[in-house]
């Protein structure tokens, strides 16, 4: 092994990021040199933190310069992190207290309207994500981080998860493909992560992989939270086999699709109309409902046309869809405003709640409207539009006040 | 020498005088009430002017010996022309060449172009600012380097100052994009357009000697004629006076970083909810990326409601002028203007107002229309729990901004402050700020991205965002959601030497700035 090695970013757009370079050396203790823009409010936490980081991988003689551009410290810890264990072998993990407010579960049927990407590696991004209240947020550790760069976005990722408010939106990571993506399960799966998304998926093995993988883990560091598996479909391949995947186990949530690759694969271009992708998505919408499951669209890659994302939007919930991927934080209020339901959904919604609630009243058992009996299912999906149409604006909570129906 | 220092009405310690000159330490908002009279100008007669007019001179170095340049006077610019000023740094490589020393700078604000002056405050030709020390000057005079102490004022507080003979100009060399040989000057025309010249008024009605310089000199009358050729002593003629592309910028641009777009709708939502949004209101709208997207966002609000607004107080550019053509908004009165749209407008819409100082700040007025306002938009670096502000100084101690306006729209109905929780993992709400520029009791509402804080005192918001859907919260909830975040930062420490006094609106002393520890 060398005895140099480096971690971070360092730049002139680098923000809320650090650079380290570690050199073990053989005497003469510990020797930190920081050059900080926060260094009078923070440098001696800074020094503090790298210190005890030090002291817990047993490491006694060292040069360390960290080039700190604003870094929290989950940020430093993981970038330091990832400098010593390039230089020395070892399994121990320098954990931050996980943020109380980041254990909850998410259910299996919630709303997945947007799900947010975010670069692994860039920490700045990652801060405030939460306020913009997607569904989920996903760290993406697959096509948003350079080669070199993955081991340590795998240790940024983990912390990230334990110290980054995630205001309630569903924790997500987009893991490597398999079988490489497994080695990302080690870092992910104990720090009350909600779902994972298995990229360019092409058959319920590579589930099962990750869902022995996950068992494992979960055995070992005693995991009790679900966690729930969105394969993404990105090939022809995968897409002929979507209901296999939509099937493979029990913890798969949604299906979802990736159209920049799996035109690649077809070997033909992208374009608006979206002909060409159009049996994909269809395929996508029919496997993921045959199997009970949520249909999840691609995302739309132009951050400055709203227009054309709204009518994106529209066509996906007329195909069937129930959310779709955003690349940038403004994406997701359309995508709630028009993944929403329409006045009309509302009506129908609010007839067949009102009849459930008048049933309920009575104490019957069977729900009916004028002569048609409403199955549970059909209530449930109407009590979800109901709660969408609040969420939106387009509903009042105390509509049934003043409800004539 | 030991200085005496006193306790002012933030909990401030003030030193009795600064720079030689008696202090009055902050008494409270609108507490002191000097009388007596306001200072005036020396008495002219038009007999020693020349008859038909012509006030020419050759050079502005000429016109400054005849306006009798010497050690320890007073020489005022204004910043009309923003980063593309080059006629200050010009005035005082002058004077360094004639050996002049100890001036004093009376600016309207400073602008990086203006680093070079560092020059002149390193060798004694200046002794120092009275205005803005901005970026690298700030940064020359936090590290005690400046020889006398920097006076810092708001635009208000520099005509105040005039007014009250804490100030005596002795030269004023006002630029001015166009002018007669007269002197009669305004911003609207020629290469070097800047919109108008308000903040140059105090220095043409009150300084001993005024000089116009222009790049763009026209016969007699100058029309129209924003500055007075009645108070003008010298007209100057030069081949360029400032870099245009830098007085006006065509790039003034909405933000796109998706946290401040969040925080100028959630002001704007926060403003539509407590009711302040309803025809005939008003508001003033800031240059920045995230004030400019409020004023976006408050057209939104008025289409769909049908209202309009009687009028917005600029820092005018582009945005602001769509919705006066809208009809969204009746009356720009406009203090700068930002870009071409705004210079345009100002030409040629009457609706469009070129204001000074005198009109919308001025402590000495008979009222002032800063306080008409409903909303006010500002910014801040740092907050502390009890709303005080902080404007000038980084929590690091570097003073590097002026007041501006600031501290004279904080007198407006409803005073918002959109800013992050933090910065680069400083905190923005701090137990108590650097340096206060701003006393609380006139900082209603903080809107950052996590939170909104409504003042105590403003009950009747409080009242009105009862049933809000917003994040209102308290101040400490805030702080301590930042201190989380971020961790909590050290005391930042200083040395004992004083480098900046902060003035308040009425010429009292709010807080002063000492140099910084290294």
């Amino acid at each position: 092994m060398s005895n140099k090695a480096v971690a971070g970013n360092k730049g002139d757009s680098i923000r809320s990021d650090c650079y380290v370079e570690l050199e073990l050396t053989k005497k003469d203790g510990i020797q930190i040199d920081l050059q900080s823009k926060v260094k009078t409010l923070f440098g001696d936490s800074i020094i503090d933190l790298c210190k005890r980081e030090l002291k817990f991988f047993g490491i006694k003689n060292c040069k360390i310069k960290i080039e700190d551009f604003g870094a929290l410290d989950y940020i430093l810890a993981a970038r330091i992190e990832a400098a010593i264990k390039q230089l020395i072998d070892t399994d121990k993990e320098y954990l931050l207290d996980l943020l109380p407010q980041n254990k909850y579960k998410t259910e299996k049927d919630r709303y997945r309207r947007s799900r947010l990407y975010l670069p692994g590696n860039t920490p700045k991004l990652a801060l405030n994500a939460g306020i913009h209240k997607p569904d989920g947020i996903i760290l993406d550790l697959e096509d948003s981080v350079a080669p070199a760069k993955k081991f340590e976005a795998a240790i940024l990722v983990r912390n990230a998860l334990r110290s980054v408010d995630f205001y309630g939106a569903e924790r997500m990571v987009r893991i490597n493909q398999i079988p490489k993506g497994l080695n990302d399960l080690e870092y992910i799966v104990s720090h009350n992560l909600n779902l994972i998304l298995v990229p360019k998926c092409e058959s319920s093995e590579q589930i099962k992989l990750v869902n022995e993988k996950i068992e494992e883990i979960s055995k070992k560091k005693k995991v009790e939270n679900p966690i729930y598996l969105m394969p993404i479909i990105e090939s022809a391949l995968g897409i002929i086999k979507a209901y296999e995947i939509a099937t493979a186990a029990e913890n798969v949530v949604a299906l979802a699709i990736g159209l920049e690759d799996y035109t690649a694969d077809l070997g033909t271009q992208r374009t608006k109309e979206g002909k060409e992708t159009f049996f994909a998505r269809c395929q996508i919408v029919n496997a993921a409902k045959a199997a009970g499951i949520q249909a999840i669209d691609s995302v739309f890659s132009d951050v400055s046309d709203m227009e054309a994302l709204k009518q994106n939007v529209l066509e996906s919930k007329s195909l069937g869809f129930d959310g779709m991927g955003c690349i940038h934080p403004r994406q997701i209020k359309i995508i709630h405003e028009y993944f929403a339901p329409d006045e009309k959904e509302i009506e129908k919604a609010k007839k067949i709640e009102n009849a459930f609630h008048i049933a309920t009243e009575k104490g019957l058992g069977v729900v009916s409207l004028g002569s048609k009996m409403i199955d549970p299912p059909v209530v449930k999906r109407a009590q979800r539009t109901i709660e969408q149409a609040i969420d939106t604006g387009k509903l009042k909570r105390s509509w049934r006040n003043d409800y004539v129906g | 020498m030991s200085v005496r220092f006193e306790k002012n009405a933030v909990g401030r310690m003030i030193p009795a005088e600064i720079n030689g000159k008696p202090v009055i330490p902050f008494q409270g908002v609108g507490k002191y009430k000097p009388t007596g009279r306001k200072f005036a100008p020396k008495i002219s007669t038009c007999a020693e002017f020349p008859l038909d007019g012509n006030k020419l001179v050759p050079t502005l170095k000429e016109a400054l010996i005849k306006a009798g340049i010497k050690d320890g006077m007073t020489i005022s610019t204004h910043h009309h022309f923003r980063n593309g000023d080059l006629i200050a740094v010009e005035i005082f490589k002058m004077a360094q060449e004639m050996g002049i020393k100890d001036l004093v700078w009376y600016p309207s604000a400073s602008f990086p172009c203006q680093e070079p002056i560092i020059k002149q405050l390193k060798d004694g030709t200046i002794h120092h600012i009275e205005g803005s020390m901005n970026g690298a000057l700030g940064r020359f005079t936090s590290l005690g380097k400046m020889k006398g102490v920097g006076v810092l004022r708001s635009h208000g507080g520099r005509y105040q100052a005039v007014q009250d003979g804490d100030i005596v100009i002795d030269i004023a060399v006002i630029a001015s994009p166009t002018a007669d040989p007269f002197g009669n000057a305004n911003g609207v025309e020629g290469p070097s357009a800047c919109g108008l010249l308000g903040f140059a008024l105090a220095d043409s009605q009150y300084a001993d000697k005024v000089i116009v310089v222009t790049d763009n000199l026209i016969d007699f009358p100058c029309i129209p004629w924003q500055i007075h050729g009645n108070y003008v002593d010298y007209v100057v003629q030069m081949g360029q006076i400032g870099i245009p592309e830098k007085i006006v910028s065509g790039t003034t641009q909405i933000t796109k970083s998706p946290d401040r777009l969040h925080i100028a709708e959630m002001t704007a939502q926060f403003c539509d909810e407590a009711g302040l949004i309803k025809d005939g209101f008003s508001f003033q709208a800031g240059a920045g990326g995230t004030a400019l997207s409020i004023g976006v966002f408050f057209g939104e609000i008025m289409r769909k409601k049908g209202i309009k607004a009687r009028f917005a107080r600029g820092g005018s550019n582009k945005y602001l002028v769509d919705m006066l053509e809208e009809g969204l908004v009746e009356y720009i009165l406009d203090g700068q203007t930002f870009d071409l749209d705004g210079v345009r407008s100002m030409k040629d819409n009457p609706r469009h107002v070129n204001t000074s100082p005198f009109t919308s700040y001025n402590y000495h007025g008979k009222g002032n229309f800063a306080g008409i306002l409903d909303i006010v938009i500002l910014g801040a670096t740092e907050v502390d729990v009890n709303f005080n502000a902080n404007v000038v100084t980084h929590s690091d101690g570097y003073l590097l901004h002026g007041i501006g306006g600031w501290q004279n729209c904080l007198f407006g109905k409803n005073v918002i402050l959109p800013i992050p929780l933090f910065r680069d993992r400083i905190p923005v709400i701090r137990d108590e700020v650097t340096t206060i520029c701003g006393p609380g009791e006139l900082i209603d509402i903080i809107v950052t991205e996590r939170g909104i804080a409504i003042n105590p005192l403003r009950k009747d918001l409080i009242d009105k965002m009862k049933n809000s859907k917003l994040p209102i919260k308290t101040i400490h909830e805030l702080k301590k959601e930042a201190e989380r975040i971020c961790g909590k930062p050290k005391a930042t420490e200083f040395e004992e030497k004083i480098i900046a006094a902060i003035k308040w609106v009425d010429g009292t002393v709010i807080d002063v700035v000492k140099q910084v520890k290294i």
